[in-house]
């Protein structure tokens, strides 16, 4: 190639890398100083947990086309799992056990997504079903999981990597936003690879990937691991870096079919989608409970607020998949679009694109 | 021997117009294959049926089918509607596991061919209704293609080692010599899900070119396009064959185009083959006149095409 | 020493617990033959019925007055679903479907209970739960009733598809939706129909659990309990829904009281499913399952 050097770096810099800079350095110099507690707490780090698990999700619903309806057992199952390397092997560091964490929440995922060599469709929905029955049943019924809590509930210690404390609000947000930032990284250049296309191929056509030679079975299998390692290391962050003291029951279908829908929401297939989703998800009761309680007063109490929510998610589903099936990051790019040839016509759009 | 030009300024694509004739050498590099390359189609044919039987529950789609594919030559079998002819295919590319026979690809032989190893022994199919990955640029749909050349894992395609880099590039530059050859340059990065059927025949064409089969069999490679399209993806076809040195095995309901493009032709009916030879001899085949028209004709009564 | 008495009674009451499995299937059956989708929010369904009449009732409406009342809801409820879920998604593909009915089942959720509140409320059908013996076993009453209930149902039903112009349409769209459409028949009013049908099984099945575990919110997970027998009887037949019903109920029991302790009990939650995937991995289709030839 004999592209000069300049060009190059023009082209390396993209309007879009430029929008994903901006958001990184707000989200390390910017927030870290300026949020509250609250923000960092209640809002951000669930978020960046959640929209972990969504990207694990989409990786295998929205790219690879196997619907999973149990991601809340690999959540789980990474908590539980981290919780115990770093309860029962002392010297590990804590960035070991989340890795390791991960990857037993992988194990986990091939051995529920062996049906999927055999199973299509709603078939193979049902029976992902079994991992969350039967990785929350495994929890709350074998006390050694949680150290013999009674109730399967578990305390996370103070996060620490390498001697350096992450336990406040702050430090637990930036942790969060880092293991997330590595993992979405990873999770991308995996879809931008010969994996990835192979992903796409077994969901839009099964025959014709086996037929030109996709390896069925290692794709399927290394599609449930991927995901659920990523759901896996999002439940580490969930139990250690948001909630500190969990419990099985927090791991119930409702969970999965949360994580399910902020992905239908903010875009199969999309990986800009699974954090829009994840947004909207952790945002959205918190908008509805503040406007409910100033228009309806007393009314509006947590009951109402759970319905009214699950009505509002339950309907925008149903609205979406009628009306915008690629979710609200179509509805997004389209909107940007506008503005920008609105910005710049056409004509005097800077050339790099 | 006449020069056609499909596509200026790349050697590969300058393919020779076959004639109907034995001797033929390779095109890439516009060198001979190798010194005295003569290619006689009475040597090992690429494909073999024997006897192939297929039912389904009660019905017969084959019945004791043989078939023998020569090197280089293009094959179409035609037949009217429900005659067999997809199943044939689905049996050679292993979709379907024949009831008895063998099929047998080059030197090997297979009572079920492992549709799963297809690509690895040197075979491609297209589909009768396309089978693309709708949610790919048409360039990734041809770069499909060579995934079974892949072997760098998963760890090294995300590390992006040399090993996977290598791969890709040379993934990259074979779709995108197979994507200038089908003229298909101007929408490789278009998702194939939004592209007019006519393009489409031409990707999945490209996707299954890409990997240089031994083997490639079309599934009414004509089918549902214009007529201009047709003529077209005929000129592609034969071009294909010539530029990628390949066999080619279609299926087709057109017989008009067949007749043109293909150097021996195979008639089904009723899951039985009931004419097998060269466009001339079929044209005049009495059999063949009766299962497409229906009747019994006397005398001396010729297709009409 | 193996007592055989007790392994009866255990399987009886598995049986006739699997009748009301099966009663729950069905209706998703009803609507997958049809509409190829799988309807999850039939578990919203039955909770929206049961704490319908059970709320009509405590406000003093007398018990067939109300359920009347909550059928005619229910036949609304279905007809709307149909104008306004199915039909814009007519031509999606049968996941996006499947999404649809799993928003759908959070919004009647949602709504049934900020309708009626969110309090467990009892229902009392006026059948005593007393166990009577015969010939050395027990059985429980109510689920006798339960099951007959469920019998005659699906006899009826059984009966109006095989002898009713309705079902003839039905049965035509279940074997072939575009030649049933090219034919003339009218998409919209057979879904419509099998809508109702729907919801009068979520009417039934949503009085008689509720009857047993209370008309509350977790009513709505019964369908989580006939999902493994879909699975194993197959998405497509009423046959399979039924036998399928009696199977899984009669293994989870027998799982339960036998293979439980080993495992330290409560493995209710999953052996049905465990059973039904063992199941598949043999027969893809299930038992009574179409098994179609993949064209391409």
């Amino acid at each position: 190639m004999t592209t000069p050097i300049r060009s190059a770096a023009v082209r390396w810099f993209t309007p879009n890398r430029f929008g994903l800079a901006v958001l990184l350095i707000t989200a390390y110099a910017v927030i870290p100083f300026a949020g509250s507690d609250y923000l960092l707490d209640a809002v951000l780090t669930p978020f960046l947990a959640l929209a972990l698990a969504a990207l694990g999700l989409n990786l295998l619903t929205g790219y690879a086309g196997q619907v999973s309806l149990g991601s809340a057992a690999y959540l789980a199952v990474g908590a539980y799992a981290a919780y115990n390397f770093n309860l029962r092997l002392p010297g590990l560091p804590f960035l070991a056990s989340l890795v390791a964490a991960g990857f037993v929440a992988a194990a986990v995922g091939i051995v529920f997504g062996l049906p999927s060599l055999r199973l299509r469709g709603f078939y193979l929905a049902v029976s992902t079903l079994a991992a969350q029955f039967f990785v929350q049943w495994a929890l709350t019924k074998f006390g050694w999981f949680s150290n013999n809590n009674p109730s399967g509930v578990i305390d996370a210690p103070p996060l620490a990597v390498a001697g350096l404390s992450f336990s406040g609000a702050v430090g637990r947000y930036v942790f969060s936003l880092t293991v997330v930032v590595v993992a979405t990284l990873l999770g991308t250049r995996l879809l931008r690879s010969q994996v990835g296309r192979n992903f796409m191929a077994l969901r839009d056509h099964e025959v014709a990937a086996k037929v030109i030679g996709v390896p069925l079975l290692r794709t399927k299998l290394l599609a449930f691991g991927v995901s659920s390692f990523l759901i896996g290391v999002a439940g580490v962050l969930w139990a250690f870096a948001y909630l500190r003291t969990v419990e099985p029951a927090g791991f119930n279908l409702d969970r999965s079919f949360q994580i399910l829908f902020m992905i239908i929401i903010g875009g199969l297939a999309s990986i800009r989608g699974a954090f829009l989703g994840a947004a909207f998800i952790v945002v959205f009761p918190l908008l509805l409970s503040r406007f409910g309680a100033a228009l309806l007063g007393n009314v509006f109490d947590s009951g109402v607020l759970e319905m009214s929510q699950r009505i509002v998610i339950g309907a925008l589903i149903i609205g979406l998949l009628i009306a915008e099936p690629c979710g609200l990051i179509a509805l997004v790019d389209r909107v940007a679009d506008k503005i920008r040839r609105r910005v710049f016509p056409p004509q005097s759009r800077p050339i790099h694109n | 021997m006449s020069l056609i030009a499909t596509a200026p300024g790349n050697s590969l694509i300058v393919a020779r117009a076959r004639e109907r004739a034995t001797v033929h050498s390779n095109v890439a590099g516009g060198t001979p294959r190798a010194a005295g390359a003569v290619r006689v189609d009475a040597g090992a044919p690429v494909l073999t049926l024997q006897s192939i039987s297929l039912s389904f529950g009660g019905v017969t789609a084959l019945d004791g089918i043989d078939l023998a594919v020569a090197k280089g030559e293009i094959r179409a079998i035609i037949g009217p509607n429900g005659a067999g002819k997809s199943s044939l295919l689905n049996v050679v590319s292993g979709l379907y596991r024949p009831g008895r026979g063998v099929v047998q690809l080059g030197s090997e032989r297979f009572r079920h061919v492992p549709t799963a190893r297809l690509a690895a022994v040197g075979v491609a199919r297209t589909f009768q209704n396309l089978a693309l990955f709708k949610g790919l640029s048409v360039l990734d749909n041809v770069m499909m293609g060579l995934v079974h050349c892949r072997r760098a894992g998963f760890v090294r395609q995300i590390l992006s080692t040399p090993q996977a880099r290598r791969e890709e590039a040379k993934a990259r530059a074979a779709a995108e010599e197979a994507i200038t050859f089908l003229h298909l340059g101007a929408v490789k990065h278009q998702l194939a899900g939004g592209l007019p059927y006519g393009i489409l025949k031409r990707v999945e064409l490209a996707r299954a070119l890409v990997a240089r089969p031994r083997l490639l069999l079309l599934d009414e490679p004509l089918a549902g396009v214009t007529l201009g399209e047709k003529r077209d993806l005929a000129a592609h076809v034969r071009n294909a064959r010539d530029a990628y040195d390949t066999t080619i095995v279609l299926i087709e309901h057109d017989i008009g185009v067949v007749m043109g493009l293909s150097d021996r032709i195979a008639v089904l009916d009723y899951g039985r083959k009931i004419a097998d030879g060269s466009p001339d001899e079929v044209r005049s085949d009495q059999a063949v006149i009766d299962a497409y028209l229906g009747v019994a004709h006397e005398g001396e009564t010729e297709l009409v095409i | 020493m193996f007592d055989y008495q007790f392994f009866i009674e255990v399987l009886v009451g598995g049986l006739l617990s699997g009748v009301m499995y099966s009663l729950v299937a069905i209706g998703f059956v009803l609507i997958y033959k049809t509409s190829g989708v799988l309807n999850f929010a039939q578990g919203a369904m039955l909770l929206f019925a049961a704490l319908t009449f059970v709320s009509l009732v405590e406000r003093g409406v007398p018990f067939w007055l109300g359920a009347g009342v909550t059928l005619v809801i229910m036949v609304a409820l279905g007809v709307a679903v149909e104008r306004v879920v199915l039909r814009p998604l007519v031509n999606q593909s049968p996941m996006a479907l499947f999404m649809a009915t799993l928003g759908l089942s959070y919004v009647i959720e949602g709504a049934a209970q900020l309708l009626w509140g969110t309090q467990v409320h009892g229902l009392d059908l006026g059948i005593k739960d007393i166990p009577f013996e015969v010939g050395g076993v027990l059985i429980s009453q109510f689920d006798l009733f339960a099951a007959a209930i469920a019998g005659t149902l699906v006899t009826a039903f059984a009966l109006f598809f095989r002898y009713t112009r309705t079902g003839l349409a039905f049965r035509a769209v279940a074997d072939d939706q575009f030649a049933a459409l090219a034919v003339g028949l009218r998409l919209s009013r057979v879904w419509a129909a099998v809508w109702t049908a729907a919801g009068v099984v979520a009417l039934v099945a949503g009085l008689l659990w509720g009857a047993r575990l209370g008309v509350q919110f977790s009513l709505s997970l019964v369908v989580l309990k006939a999902l493994p027998v879909l699975v194993l009887g197959g998405f497509d037949s009423v046959a399979g829904a039924i036998v399928g019903g009696l199977l899984i109920g009669a293994i989870e029991k027998l799982a339960e009281v036998y293979v439980g302790p080993l495992l330290g009990g409560g493995i209710e939650a999953w052996a049905a499913y465990v059973v039904a995937l063992a199941f598949l991995l043999l027969r893809p289709s299930g038992l009574f399952g179409q098994k179609l030839v993949e064209r391409v």
